[in-house]
């Protein structure tokens, strides 16, 4: 029997309008009708005096966005790497604290980490101030990026510790059988390997973050989300919110394209 | 299977029926307010809402004879639940303001007291002017009247909005802010409390503009309620007048918190 038997052949399309059909299409257009009704919302809604009154504020708030996930994912991708080391160290005392930090920052709301560490903190002012440390924990900007950077710190680590377990020990063992040293093993065969593994879940989490920095305005730190919420508050206008969502939208697509491009780039060798 | 299905549809319709017909015979008035801002809404530890602002609530619901429902809402959502029918009248100590006019209809005013700022016990500032607080980080919660009259009463001072009221009493209690600016009774609460050890009132802002801060503090309702509006007028000046509203007055206020007869 040859190959070509045996492979199932796909049913061909129905004829006709059967019932499944039908609904597919018929929610297509509910879909359409809503995408446009939404574009027939924002023109009709246009205020040009609420657009000059509060566009500078957007773009203030965007910035503020931006840099603190860009800075937060940077310092939270630098702390990743001893944590993510920790975890598969075969010293338990290692492994059992990274464990912790990992279980406590992934278990717990951002919101929360957040709060604790801007108000929870502020309340040991005099111990802070003896250490010296006050005048970083008196600034909101920097309580968001501590909180920030631990909070990503925890998943990234995790990124990392699956990608690099996702490589197969035989490439471990066949370095060692070369006598490479463990870190140029780690630096020149796992981790390429292991990165390719990591970019996707390395997007989501800048993806998640990008959008989870929107509770940032609760410390009184005002980015995109909190200045749509002062606009609003004074105009009372939904435009404000639709505005604030399709830039995270803007945002996430541009980030999403980047991360796919440089996905292709880098697995031109797999491709066959 | 079916037949239980339709059996229980019917059933769920009936009670929905019954349920209907005795909201038709109670009439249900649907109050929201925020409880995060003491004396005049806060929550209770079994998070039941309490305050000025709810007793004065209860007791226009039972001078116009209908039943009270109390809702708590978020400060930043109440103007959009109110107009999305979450529930029918706003009373959380909301100011009139030109601004809100535009989106909600208000009753007269039911209280109406000054703003003041609020600054810690050491504090070297000396007065409430502009040039006092220039430079300085004045705290306020965002949205409200007092944050609107901050931004623009001191133009050199940094105005940092926050969610609510407890917000900025953590952090002038933390030492992060130079001064704070709201309502001076619910300064005066919060200062005479445990948690308001660390500050004092250092005065009240002069003069503190009707097109900023409006009226008073009415009853919000969705445009165009004018029944609802001349209840809410009646009702008002019948606890005025019959000393319900000084009852309620005296048990949370050493003053009368109405302010000038208008």
């Amino acid at each position: 029997m040859s190959a070509v038997d045996i492979v199932d052949r796909p049913p061909p399309p129905p004829r006709g309008w059967p019932r499944r059909r039908v609904l597919g299409y018929a929610l297509l257009a509910l879909w359409a009708l809503l995408a446009l009704a939404l574009v027939w919302f924002l023109v009709t809604a246009w205020k040009p005096e609420i657009f000059e009154r509060y566009a500078p504020s957007y773009v203030d708030g965007v910035k503020v966005t931006l840099l603190l996930v860009a800075i937060s994912v940077a310092i939270g991708a630098v702390l990743s790497v001893p944590i993510a080391y920790a975890r598969m160290s075969n010293n338990k005392v290692l492994a059992a604290i990274s464990y912790a930090y990992v279980y406590f920052f992934r278990g717990t709301p951002l919101l929360a980490q957040t709060f604790l560490i801007y108000y929870g903190l502020g309340s040991f002012r005099p111990a802070l101030e003896s250490v010296g440390l006050w005048v970083f924990f008196r600034e909101a900007w920097y309580c968001a990026i501590f909180a920030f950077s631990l909070n990503t710190a925890a998943y990234q680590a995790e990124i990392l510790r699956g990608a690099i377990d996702s490589v197969s020990r035989g490439q471990w063992e066949g370095a060692a059988a070369l006598g490479l040293p463990r870190w140029v093993t780690l630096r020149k065969i796992i981790l390429p390997q292991a990165l390719i593994v990591a970019l996707r879940p390395y997007g989501n989490e800048i993806i998640l973050m990008i959008k989870g920095s929107a509770i940032v305005a609760i410390i009184t730190v005002y980015d995109l989300m909190g200045v749509t919420r002062l606009a609003y508050a004074r105009t009372f206008d939904f435009q404000t919110y639709l505005w604030a969502a399709i830039i995270y939208l803007v945002i996430v697509e541009v980030l999403r394209h980047g991360i796919e491009w440089i996905e292709r780039r880098i697995t031109i060798h797999l491709k066959r | 299977m079916r037949l239980s299905l339709r059996v229980a549809l019917a059933a769920a319709s009936t009670a929905m029926l019954m349920l209907g017909a005795a909201q038709a015979q109670e009439k249900v008035l649907k109050i929201g307010s925020e409880g995060a801002y003491p004396p005049f809404n806060n929550l209770t530890a079994d998070g039941k809402l309490e305050g000025f602002d709810i007793d004065i609530a209860q007791a226009l619901c039972d001078e116009m004879k209908v039943k009270c429902e109390f809702i708590t809402q978020d400060w930043d959502g109440m103007i959009p639940a109110l107009k999305a029918g979450k529930f029918d009248a706003i009373v959380a100590s909301m100011s009139i303001t030109p601004e809100r006019l535009e989106q909600v209809d208000f009753s007269h005013k039911y209280y109406n007291t000054p703003s003041a700022i609020a600054v810690p016990k050491d504090s070297a500032i000396k007065g409430v002017a502009k040039e006092d607080l220039a430079g300085k980080t004045i705290g306020v919660q965002g949205s409200t009247t007092h944050f609107n009259f901050a931004s623009k009463n001191y133009p050199d001072a940094t105005v940092k909005p926050y969610p609510t009221a407890q917000e900025y009493q953590l952090d002038i209690a933390n030492g992060r802010l130079d001064a704070v600016e709201d309502d001076i009774v619910v300064l005066t609460q919060w200062l005479d409390s445990p948690d308001g050890a660390c500050c004092k009132i250092l005065g009240q802002p002069s003069p503190q503009p009707v097109e900023i801060f409006g009226p008073g503090a009415g009853v919000a309702i969705r445009k165009g309620e004018t029944d609802l509006a001349n209840k809410l007028n009646a009702a008002i000046d019948a606890i005025r007048a019959n000393g319900k509203y000084k009852e309620i007055n005296d048990k949370y206020f050493k003053f009368d918190v109405y302010g000038s007869e208008s």
